[in-house]
Parts: C-alpha cells; sequence; structure tokens
C-alpha cells in the first residue's frame, strides 16, 4: 500500500543574526493512511517547524525549506505553485493549533467560518452548507449546534473552540490532520474529551493524524507510532511500545525518567538529565546530544549516529544502543505489565 | 549504569558541586518518599478555615454597580503542618491560586480565618503582617514575567532582603546571592545576567532563589514548574525536594498536573468551582479516591506507558466547568456527576472525614 505521507530528508533553516538555525535538519518518516503519528521532544527542537514545513508555512525570509521532498498521496508538495499549495491546505491536509484564538477569525462568527471552508474548497454553498456546519459541529460533540452558528469565538469556551478548530479541519473531509499541541492549553478533563474526540473521528472517517506534543501520556494512550526528536533531528522512532518499553537512545531514556509517574507510589527521586538543550546555531557534526549525554564515548563528538533499524518499525540513532538497552530496564514498570508477565 | 554514570558531562559537573550538601542528603535517604529525611509533624504550620474569596463584578464606568460576585473560593477549610508539602489540586479557575493569595494577604477576604502559627492574619494590619511576610514565600508559574526585565539576577535576588533589611550590608547580601545561587544549581557569575540571557529552566531557578534569599519557613509554589519542559522541570522538581530537607521548609504545591504533585507532596488536596471536594494522604487519594470528580479527574489523566493505557477504561466525563458566578445549586459538581441523586440539586455536602486523615465532599459516599 503506498504512504499517504512521505518525508525524506528534509531541512528547514532560518537565517537570523545569531547566525543559521538548522530547525529542522534532515528528517525521514511516513504516515500510513488512518495512522496516527506523534512527535515528541523539548521545546525548540524543531516540532512545529518541521510540520509547518509540510503545509509550506514557513515565514521566507527568514526561513526556507532547503532540502528533501514531502510527498503526500503520490505528489511532491515542495514542487507545486503557491496556488495549488492553497488548494491543499485545509482541504486534504487539515491544522488543529494550540491556541485556537489565533486561528479563527474574532470577527466572523463560527457558521460563516465554516461555511467559508466549505465554499472554498468543496464548493458548497447555502443550505446545504448551513446544514453541513450544523452536523459538523454535532459531529465534535458541540450542544446546541444551530444557537451556536450565529455566535463568535470569543463566546466560546477553551475547549468548545477547539471542537470548533477540529470540526473545521475536518469540513472539507481531510485525509491527514496536523494537530500541533491541540490540548496543552485546555484542562485535563476537556484535554480527555477533545482526545478521545480525536481518536474517535480519525479512526472512523479513516484520517491520519500527526500529533505534535509535550505530554509522553498523551503519546502512550494515543499513538500509533512515534517520532522522537531532538535538536532539529529524530533520533528514535518506533511504535509506542518499543519507544516507552525498550527504549535506545538516551535521550528517549532520560525523559521517560523525566516523568512522575501518576498510576504508581512513588518509586525514588526523577533522574533527569542535566543541562539545557543545545544552541541550534552552534551544531557540529557529532551527536547533538552528547554534552548531556551519560553513554558518550569519544566517537559521539566525530560523527553523528546514522538512524539504524532495530526491530520491525523501530530505528535509533546512537553509537551506544546496546548500553542503553540494559539501562532501560529501570524504567518503572506498571502493574498490569508485571501481571502480565507473571501469568 | 556506574561506568556511563561515572562519565558525566561538564554541565552535570558543575550542577551536581552546585547543591552539593543538600544532594549530598537527599541521595543518602534515598528518598523513596518525599522528604524521607525529615517527615512532616503533626502540628499545624496554617489552619485555613470557612475561607472564602468573592470579587465583584461590577457593571457601568462612572458609577460602578456591583451586579454579581465570582465565587473564587466559597468556604474552605484544610491545615498545612509544619514540613509538610500539601498538594492542591484542581482544573482551571476553581481557585487555587486565589486559595494562595488569601494566605499571603495578597487579597481582600471576604470571610474566614487563615491561623499561622496561632495568628490570624486577617486581624492584622500592614504593619505587623510585615514580619510575617519575611516567613512566607511564594514561587510563580511565569519565570519570564515574575522576574523584572531591566534588574540583573543579583538585584533581583537581593531585593527582598532589602526590603525585609534581613541583610543591611552590601557584602554580606552579595556573598548570599553567590551562595543562593550555587544551591540552586546556577553558576555564581550569573548574578550580573539579565533574565532574558537565561533559558526559562535557569529564570525559575532564580525566582526559587529569589524565594529562599530571606530564609522563609513556608513557600507557596503556584505552578512553579508547570511552564517547564519535562527534562528540566524534573530538575526543579528534584532542587525543590532538596531545598525541602535542608531547610525543613513547608510547601503549598499548587499545580494542576497530578503525577508531579504524587511524586512530590505527602497531602493533596483537590478543589473544584471554589470548594473543595477531597483531602487525603498522597498515596490515599490517588489509589482509593471516593468523590466522584477526582475519581473523573484521576481517570482523565494519560499515563506514560501504553501497556497500562491499552487496559485502562477511558470514561470521560462530559460538560464542562460551571461559572463560578452562578455556580449550580447545591452540590456544585451535581451537573456533571455520574451519581447524582436528586437531593444533590438542593443540599450542599458537608466536608467530613471519610476515614481517619480522608476528608470529601459529597453526600454518596
Ligand atoms: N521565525 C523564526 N525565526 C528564527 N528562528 C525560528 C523561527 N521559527 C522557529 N525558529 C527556531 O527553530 C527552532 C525550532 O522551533 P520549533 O518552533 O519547531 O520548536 P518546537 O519543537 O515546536 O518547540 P515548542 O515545543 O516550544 O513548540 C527553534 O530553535 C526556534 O527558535
Ligand atoms: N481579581 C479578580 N477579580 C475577579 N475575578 C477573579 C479575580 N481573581 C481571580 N478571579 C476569578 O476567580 C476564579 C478562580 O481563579 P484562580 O486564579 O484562583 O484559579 P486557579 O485555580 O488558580 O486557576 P488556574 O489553574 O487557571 O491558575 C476564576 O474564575 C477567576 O476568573
Ligand atoms: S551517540 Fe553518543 S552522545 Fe549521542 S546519544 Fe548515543 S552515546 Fe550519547
Ligand atoms: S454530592 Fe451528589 S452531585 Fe455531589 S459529588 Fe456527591 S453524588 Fe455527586
Ligand atoms: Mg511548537
Ligand atoms: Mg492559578
Amino acid at each position: 500500500m503506498p504512504k499517504l505521507l512521505e518525508i525524506e530528508g528534509l531541512k528547514t533553516q532560518f537565517y537570523t543574526s545569531a547566525g543559521t538555525v538548522k530547525a529542522v535538519d534532515g528528517i525521514t518518516y511516513d504516515v500510513n493512511a488512518g495512522e496516527t503519528v506523534a512527535i515528541v521532544g523539548e521545546s525548540g527542537c524543531g516540532k512545529s517547524v518541521g510540520a509547518m514545513s509540510i503545509l509550506r508555512l514557513i515565514p521566507d525570509p527568514p526561513g526556507k525549506i532547503v532540502e528533501g521532498s514531502i510527498t503526500f498521496q503520490g505528489q511532491d508538495l515542495l514542487q507545486l505553485t503557491e496556488d495549488e499549495m492553497r488548494g491543499i491546505r485545509g482541504k486534504d491536509i487539515g491544522m488543529v493549533f494550540q491556541e485556537p484564538m489565533t486561528s479563527l477569525n474574532p470577527v466572523l462568527t463560527i457558521g460563516r467560518q465554516l461555511t467559508e471552508t466549505l465554499e472554498e474548497h468543496m464548493g458548497i454553498v447555502g443550505e446545504t452548507a448551513h446544514a453541513r456546519s450544523i452536523e459538523l459541529l454535532g459531529l465534535v460533540g458541540i450542544s446546541e449546534p444551530d444557537r451556536r452558528l450565529v455566535q463568535y469565538p470569543h463566546h466560546l469556551s477553551g475547549g468548545m473552540r477547539q471542537r470548533v478548530m477540529i470540526a473545521m479541519a475536518l469540513a472539507c473531509e481531510p485525509k491527514l490532520i496536523i494537530a500541533d499541541e491541540p490540548t496543552t492549553a485546555l484542562d485535563v478533563t476537556i484535554q480527555a474529551q477533545i482526545l478521545e474526540l480525536m481518536k474517535d473521528l480519525t479512526r472512523r472517517l479513516g484520517v491520519a493524524l500527526i500529533v505534535i506534543t509535550h505530554n509522553l501520556g498523551v503519546v502512550a494512550r494515543y499513538a500509533d507510532r512515534v517520532n522522537v526528536m531532538y535538536a532539529g533531528k529524530i533520533i528514535e522512532s518506533g511504535t509506542a511500545h518499543d519507544i516507552y518499553h525498550t527504549p535506545r537512545h538516551p535521550y528517549t531514556l532520560a525523559l521517560l525518567k523525566s516523568v512522575p509517574r501518576m498510576d504508581l507510589p512513588r518509586q525514588a527521586k526523577l533522574d533527569p538529565v542535566e543541562g539545557q538543550p543545545p544552541d541550534l546555531t552552534r551544531l557540529d557534526d557529532g551527536c547533538a546530544f552528547r554534552p548531556r549525554c551519560r553513554f558518550a564515548v569519544k566517537k559521539c563528538a566525530q560523527k553523528f549516529p546514522p538512524l539504524e533499524k532495530i526491530k520491525g518499525p523501530h530505528i535509533a540513532a546512537c553509537w551506544e544502543k546496546e548500553k542503553v538497552a540494559k539501562s532501560a530496564r529501570t524504567i518503572p514498570t506498571s502493574k498490569t505489565k508485571r501481571m502480565r508477565k507473571a501469568s | 549504569m556506574s561506568t556511563a554514570r561515572s562519565k558525566p558531562a561538564a554541565k552535570r559537573k558543575s550542577a551536581a558541586k552546585a547543591s552539593s550538601a543538600a544532594k549530598r542528603k537527599a541521595k543518602a535517604s534515598a528518598a523513596r518518599r518525599p522528604g524521607a529525611a525529615n517527615q512532616p509533624k503533626r502540628e499545624p504550620l496554617v489552619k485555613v478555615r470557612n475561607l472564602k474569596m468573592h470579587f465583584p463584578v461590577t457593571e457601568g464606568v462612572f458609577v460602578p454597580k456591583v451586579v454579581a460576585h465570582v465565587k473564587a473560593v466559597d468556604g474552605v477549610s484544610f491545615d498545612i503542618m509544619k514540613g509538610e508539602t500539601l498538594g492542591l489540586v484542581g482544573e482551571s479557575g476553581c481557585g487555587k491560586t486565589t486559595t494562595g493569595r488569601c494566605i499571603l494577604q495578597l487579597e481582600d477576604v471576604t470571610e474566614g480565618e487563615i491561623i499561622y502559627d496561632d495568628v490570624n492574619l486577617i486581624t492584622l494590619n500592614k504593619k505587623s503582617m510585615r514580619p510575617l511576610r519575611q516567613r512566607i514565600q511564594v514561587i510563580f508559574q511565569d519565570p519570564y514575567s515574575s522576574l523584572n526585565p531591566r534588574m540583573k539576577i543579583g538585584e533581583i535576588i537581593s531585593e527582598p532582603m532589602m526590603v525585609h533589611n534581613t541583610e543591611p550590608d552590601q557584602e554580606a547580601r552579595d556573598k548570599r546571592v553567590a551562595e543562593l545561587l550555587e544551591v540552586c544549581g546556577l553558576n555564581p557569575k550569573f548574578s550580573d545576567r539579565y533574565p532574558h540571557e537565561m533559558s526559562g529552566g535557569q529564570r525559575q531557578r532564580v525566582g526559587i532563589a529569589r524565594a529562599l534569599s530571606v530564609k522563609p519557613e513556608f513557600i507557596i509554589c503556584d505552578e512553579a514548574v508547570s511552564a517547564l519542559d519535562v527534562s528540566i522541570q524534573a530538575q526543579v522538581i528534584n532542587l525543590l525536594e532538596d531545598l525541602r530537607d535542608e531547610y525543613n521548609l513547608t510547601y503549598l504545591f499548587i499545580a494542576h498536573d497530578l503525577s508531579v504533585v504524587r511524586h512530590l507532596c505527602h497531602r493533596v488536596a483537590v478543589m473544584y468551582l471554589g470548594n473543595m471536594v477531597e483531602l487525603a494522604e498522597c498515596d490515599e487519594l490517588y489509589d482509593n479516591p471516593v468523590h466522584p470528580y477526582t475519581q473523573a479527574l484521576l481517570a482523565a489523566v494519560p499515563i506514560p506507558d501504553p501497556t497500562v493505557e491499552g487496559g485502562r477504561k477511558h470514561q470521560i466525563i462530559k460538560g464542562e466547568i460551571p461559572s463560578p458566578i452562578n455556580p449550580p445549586s447545591g452540590c456544585v459538581f451535581h451537573p456533571r456527576c455520574p451519581i447524582a441523586v436528586d437531593a444533590c440539586k438542593k443540599n450542599v455536602p458537608e466536608f467530613r472525614e471519610i476515614r481517619p486523615g480522608h476528608w470529601a465532599a459529597c453526600s454518596e459516599i
């Protein structure tokens, strides 16, 4: 089966007074139809820039996609004209961002924004558009949709605005939705509602989802596959089980050891990586995680480790994978896991 | 493992050296329980009784008329023990920050008592409150807006010492600043820098150093680690823990991240719409929550383990949080409560001790 989306060697850079920011530095991954792929990593590691590159929404200047290809449904998006790209954005690829207020138009009613999208991309107008808008709001769990259609974004709560954003993303029956921190600004019970809604809709409608988040719990609950990024590169990728139970990169391991577990009594102090993420204008040829890495050896300074296959879809970029594998056994294990082993 | 650890990066080494005493002590105690080194006493440091904070909502520009009240905090009672870290959790707008601000006497409390070390703070005037302000400090969420951008780090950390006149001598103050920076895992040279020259995690450490400068006994941490990335967040959590053990600090730890709260706190209080709905020892609250809201809240938090998540039932609570201007009648949780009965619309449930040390406000348990 052909992949829905294939990103190959993508590099996106920003030219600033401080130097060239290598925000995305050669990432390769793919997304199958209907699949949920999560992107995780520390602030500034290039998650959003990577996603914006797919949509070709990188501000130029100062930014530029300098290398790579982005093949969506067999078509290289980087070769399209701006006009052709506009036809894909919001149509075949939907978007949901962290702060819906910045993507919703404050002076247009919810109804107008929905019908506008339907008109522009689907050529649906008048009564049909109105009916479809009501249907969409119902789909995302907004009660009394006809009353909501005449309201403005500021009349709605944060959770409801995010539901409207999802309705707009779904309006044109996209094949792929890119969600950048879709629930970060929301309360935990509302976050759970929205995520459950997105999962349900993507499964039911067969829409693929790229979800960017810093919440490792969200990833564990919803992702089929996970890409871990560090300093502009994907340093580990695999199924959620690969990443959480058998990490092979020290950064992934450190991330898992940095989050306390809510389902287990406290075991020990947290064991985080010390130090700060690197300055993306000053990267050398070695492994960028080196200054913070407990496993670093001489070779790490000389050559960036290639992404190597471990098992199935699981890949990692580290010279010391075997040592990391041993250390990974110290990750807190769950009760269920222990029970399963026993049975 | 140990061979890998013996080759730490340069940065690691300096950080380890920095909070030397605190770290050594904490490591020695292995810290299975939070603050294993010094367990909290049974003696309350702060007693909050029937605290109410209603903010007036006004209309009219020239002659403002009070048309309603935001019932931000609507009658909460709890104790904070000496040496304890009490977690205060709940969703946005439930009144956590307002509760903290009332204890700090930054709000004109509507009703109730805040008894700090046998003194009711509500009855004190500004002057008699002053010495107490030194003993109670606060660390805020946003390391960006809580530090004055035009002040150097050294000046920021010295400021409370000057306000409270605890260290009148400039040289002694500078020495203390250097000491505090080290304790908080920062290079003493940072005292000449400005906030914008530091990362979020570093700024949060500056906020902690500033709070510590006047040797407080009680610190209110209001979302102190919420804005930080996980690895930086874990560094700051460990720092807060080390400092607590080293200086016998009492914390009110306000946070919406329930995992962090379980890790750091001795007891946890859950708020909903200005009311306290449950309070218990940490493990008791997480393993045996009795209030339907606490249960819903815990069920909503995704666990960073796909195996656990795969086996969990995702019962998602419906509806949104109502407005505190016109909160629901009876039990404020009744419109969203899965086990509500008719009487819940009328009767306000009493906050009562269900089991020793385990309090909850629900008539159906
Ligand atoms: N317009 C811009 N000009 C210059 N640098 C930029 C610009 N946009 C992004 N960058 C830089 O690119 C890098 C990657 O940024 P990106 O927004 O992708 O991070 P992120 O992983 O999404 O982080 P966060 O979790 O904080 O959202 C950062 O170092 C950022 O400073
Ligand atoms: N000065 C004020 N005037 C009017 N209303 C206020 C004031 N301060 C807070 N409120 C309201 O009181 C309620 C409780 O606010 P508070 O900041 O205590 O919530 P919180 O639990 O800290 O929430 P968050 O998790 O978002 O920080 C909210 O509805 C808020 O809008
Ligand atoms: S390649 Fe070397 S420095 Fe990079 S993560 Fe692996 S061990 Fe650490
Ligand atoms: S008192 Fe009634 S509405 Fe309130 S939590 Fe208990 S059962 Fe639910
Ligand atoms: Mg981002
Ligand atoms: Mg608050």
